[in-house]
């Protein structure tokens, strides 16, 4: 059965034209990024307003409990039932799945900027929106972007049940194949799923890294300057 | 609520079906974790590779692992084996990293107190280290419980029976109550799994119980 997946996987036929893998990765991934944008514009800006006012904190682990209870494939098929099967219904059920880790994210990432160099910076007369803007978001940015992280590969993943209401994603190939009894369609669908998250998290990583290495440097020039 | 009403022994079978699958996942899950975590948060040159490749393992898709498992060991497709195993896969995935950062925060001192006193390393785990674990391990087990409970609805797409075959029946069928029953029931059932984790929890970790 795997043989029969890689061969279908070979063959260039199924590679090419609209209902092709290429095509089909590409809307994959489109729909991944629309609905992580689409969800962080909300849940981001959301989770630093209430790790700056500190109030409201209880929505955030109510968010992430909840939520997670909630199964995606419920939510879609629920949406798909009310909106039809356009790609309405799985963008929504989508960026419910997205919303909880990306506003934990960002509400974490801005509790753990250190309160006396939050305090230090009203002292010298910042205003609320500076702390915001120059010391609370940058001191939040690397959980935010793991949270970012996390939640695509999520996101990604669980698009592939979105093929199940409507006709999106690489996901296609799973349920198609399940439909006509092609498994070999089945599993390749899979097997390009999974290579599809996998190469995700690796450019994420390699992100991370580079970032991480011009982070080290500035500070390096900084801690150079102080010493002058 | 008509639909409700007339299919009840359905839906009671269905429930049936799925604590059948994830219970079992979600013990297993932690018979699994809870000596692969001590050892990751051990041996650590061991351990951070091993937690982040699980991680890795966590990214892959739900769909995708149905369907694989059982062409790469040759299992069907629709055998509760195969639920089984895919969902002790990423509970495991989930679970080692609470887990190891649970024996992390053992304090050092109490490990040497303990070692001081000559427990051997079979004694120390079972009195000292898993215990003052339990916390944090803890936490980490309701997220797993929670996040399976909902993952074995995504099985009834390649046709295993659990509360999921509510959503993918009434999606065919287009009846929307069919649909929410599914989602309400599950939610309830995520819902008292965590509840009953959280007094397991107080039972077996008294001593957190005065404050």
């Amino acid at each position: 059965m795997l043989e029969g997946a890689f061969l279908w996987l070979a063959d260039p036929a199924n590679w090419g034209g609209n209902a092709g893998i290429w095509a089909r990765l590409t809307q994959h991934v489109v729909f991944t990024m629309a609905v992580v944008v689409a969800s962080a514009v909300i849940a981001i800006p959301l989770g630093i307003a209430i790790g700056h006012t500190k109030r409201f904190h209880a929505l955030v682990t109510l968010a992430s409990g909840a939520a997670r209870a909630i199964p995606t494939l419920g939510l879609l098929t629920l949406l798909a039932l009310m909106l039809g099967i356009g790609f309405q219904a799985p963008f929504i059920a989508l960026m419910v799945l997205a919303f909880p880790p990306l506003l934990a994210g960002a509400y974490a990432g801005v509790e753990s900027a250190d309160p006396v160099t939050v305090d230090a910076a009203r002292a010298i007369g910042m205003t609320e929106w500076q702390v915001v803007k120059s010391v609370e978001i940058p001191a939040a940015l690397p959980v935010i972007s793991a949270g970012i992280r996390s939640t695509v590969l999520q996101v990604a993943a669980t698009a592939t049940l979105a093929a199940y209401t409507s006709d999106i994603g690489l996901g296609r190939f799973v349920f198609a194949g399940m439909k006509t009894n092609h498994f070999e369609e089945t599993i390749g669908g899979a097997i390009l799923v999974m290579a599809l998250t996998l190469f995700l998290d690796a450019i994420f990583k390699l992100i991370r890294r580079i970032t991480e290495t011009s982070m080290r440097k500035r500070e390096g020039t900084i801690a150079h300057e102080n010493q002058a | 609520m008509t639909w409700i009403a007339i299919n009840i022994p359905e839906i009671v079978s269905l429930l049936g079906h799925h604590a059948a699958i994830a219970l079992p996942v979600i013990i297993i899950s932690v018979m699994f974790s809870i000596p692969i975590g001590w050892v990751a948060s051990r041996k650590r040159r061991l351990g951070r590779p091993l937690i982040a490749g699980l991680e890795l393992l966590y990214a892959i898709p739900s769909l995708a692992l149905f369907v694989l498992i059982p062409a790469i060991f040759g299992f069907g497709l629709r055998s509760n084996a195969n639920i089984l195993i895919v969902l002790v896969v990423y509970g495991v995935a989930v679970l080692v990293r609470s887990c190891a950062e649970a024996f992390d925060s053992v304090p050092a001192d109490t490990r040497d107190a303990a070692d001081a006193c000559g427990f051997s390393l079979w004694r120390r785990f079972w009195a000292v280290d898993l215990p003052l674990s339990l916390p944090v391990c803890i936490a980490g087990i309701r997220v797993m419980a929670v996040s399976t409970i909902s993952l074995v609805t995504v099985g009834s797409v390649i046709g295993i029976q659990s509360l999921g075959t509510l959503f993918t029946d009434g999606f065919q069928r287009g009846l929307m109550e069919e649909v929410v029953t599914g989602l309400v029931l599950t939610v309830a059932f995520a819902l008292i799994v965590d509840l009953a984790i959280v007094a397991i929890g107080k039972l077996l970790t008294p001593w957190t119980r005065s404050r």
